[in-house]
């Protein structure tokens, strides 16, 4: 028990590093992913193999070479950035695939029946979008952008090993004062699971305002 | 586009010529873009002779191998494991005994809320283990729960009446698991068990932050090499293309499985047959037949 009271601190930049990163590369992510999955649905040609080639391959690279390749590979073209600057980009740029995919199949399970009715209607393009079939993808995208954001917060625990500021990392300094480490792993799992049951609670909230009644 | 989506009507010939110009000026940007990648490794000196030597030697081909076999085996280790772990805790999800299914459902909760890293870490620091049984624990504990809620929902999947009616027919719960339900569940499941092998093959290469000597880890060895002037870019241009490769292969595979799964055979059993020339059909042109 200690072992939190004498290093509150210590825990709490740590916990506060993990929140940041999740934070800043969910809204990376959120917005990249919006991007590519608007360009996956475009109707033309090349635009759509450029959102497909940017999903597989990030899809399918493992986080730690994307880190590697990310925070060690570019400092060799001359662009210095802090570390953090760069884990987010590593983090936000893996998980846009991810959440690219999810909002894509939102947007394929509306109708295009409801798309048709929009334009027989005399709705733009814009109009079609935003008042027919956005809010219709956005109610069926919750629970998958959920599941994915809290991948994210568990997968930025790859950026302490790379001496980014954050909760996984605070083992080091710990263990290094000498504090029983079995305790040390315990408290730094209760931080985790607070962001992870933070960000399901929040989703749970937005789904049962706006989800599908199922 | 071949599928209908809701976003865009069918597009007629203005609207495909200016879709043309579209397709063309964005092919140019990204072209552009990749060039201007490639001018920059060029101009930082990337494609030297000296950075790629270390790719001629022998020795330094055996530690890439070596590192790929290490890589290769921790998956194959994990993947066996995990599938062992995520049936024996479906089993416990599924069980009769309040007890076990309480016990089952913690553990699996706990474990897939814990990010990989934390579990990996608390067996090498703590438990003081070598890195590939760290590894190899922590990637079973956490695809072992994810593949468990794999198993239990593709039990859960099949139609009541197949167990009731095997239960009626005087099966033990063993054999009606065993014999009607595991079966027919497989068949709906391979392809998510497949994409989630993806996950723990991705996963194997945070070896290389506990010091595991897998295929990143090599390559890291080969960057940090002054004598070839740091080549960093030309390892990471040599291993990503082979990382990528494997995952996109299996991927594919749980894509083609799952394809298999989707076509039914009750459709493809009908091979209605080509109508005789001059046969009359109303309603116009005679059907051709369903390609194979």
């Amino acid at each position: 028990m200690n072992v939190l009271t004498d290093n509150f601190s210590t825990y709490g930049e740590g916990f506060l590093g993990t929140v940041e990163l999740t934070v800043y590369s969910s809204v990376l992510a959120l917005v990249l992913g919006f991007v590519m999955a608007s360009f996956r649905v475009a109707p033309v040609g090349s635009i759509r193999v450029f959102g497909t080639a940017w999903v597989t391959v990030l899809r399918n690279t493992p986080l730690t070479l994307l880190f590697f390749a990310v925070l060690l590979g570019l400092p060799r073209f001359g662009l210095v950035l802090p570390f953090q600057v760069f884990a987010i980009l590593a983090l936000g740029c893996y998980t846009s695939a991810f959440i690219c995919e999810a909002l894509r199949s939102g947007i394929n399970t509306v109708p295009t029946g409801q798309g048709e009715a929009a334009r027989s209607l005399g709705m733009t393009f814009g109009q079609t979008l935003g008042l027919v079939v956005l809010p219709q993808a956005f109610r069926s995208v919750i629970p998958p952008v959920g599941s994915t954001l809290i991948a994210l917060a568990k997968n930025s625990a790859i950026a302490g090993a790379f001496s980014v500021t954050e909760l996984l990392g605070t083992y080091k300094t710990l263990s290094e004062l000498g504090y029983n480490i079995v305790w040390t792993f315990v408290w730094i799992a209760v931080g985790y699971l607070i962001i992870t049951l933070a960000i399901s609670a929040l989703f749970n909230v937005l789904e049962r305002k706006w989800g599908i009644a199922r | 586009m071949t599928e209908a989506s809701a976003l865009y009507d069918i597009p007629g010939p203005r609207t495909r010529q200016r879709h043309f110009a579209y397709g063309v000026l964005s092919t140019v940007v990204i072209l552009g873009l990749l060039g201007w990648i490639l001018h920059l490794l060029f101009d930082t000196g990337q494609f030297t002779y000296t950075k790629w030597m270390p790719f001629e030697y022998k020795g330094i081909q055996e530690l890439l191998l070596r590192g790929l076999g290490n890589t290769l085996k921790a998956f194959a280790i994990a993947g066996a494991l995990s599938l062992a772990l995520g049936g024996l805790l479906a089993a416990g999800r599924l069980s009769d005994h309040r007890p076990v299914r309480w016990l089952a459902t913690v553990l699996v909760e706990f474990f897939r809320a814990m990010p990989v890293l934390v579990m990996i870490f608390f067996v090498f620091v703590a438990l003081k283990v070598q890195p590939l049984p760290a590894l190899v624990a922590g990637l079973t504990l956490y695809n072992g729960s994810v593949l468990a809620e794999v198993f239990r929902s593709g039990i859960g999947s099949v139609e009541r009446g197949q167990r009731e009616a095997a239960f009626a027919l005087g099966m033990r719960k063993s054999q009606v698991m065993a014999h009607v339900l595991v079966p027919q569940a497989v068949r709906a499941m391979l392809p998510a068990i497949i994409s989630q092998l993806v996950v723990a093959l991705k996963d194997t290469s945070l070896g290389y932050l506990i010091t595991y000597e897998e295929f990143l880890h090599a390559g890291k060895l080969i960057a940090s090499n002054l004598d070839y002037d740091l080549p960093f870019i030309p390892v990471v241009l040599v291993i990503s293309p082979i990382y990528i490769g494997m995952c996109m292969l299996l991927s594919w595979f749980a894509g083609w499985v799952s394809r298999r799964e989707q076509r039914s055979p009750k459709t493809e059993a009908v091979d209605v047959a080509a109508a005789a020339p001059g046969t009359l059909l109303p309603g116009g042109d005679p059907p051709t037949a369903p390609g194979p």
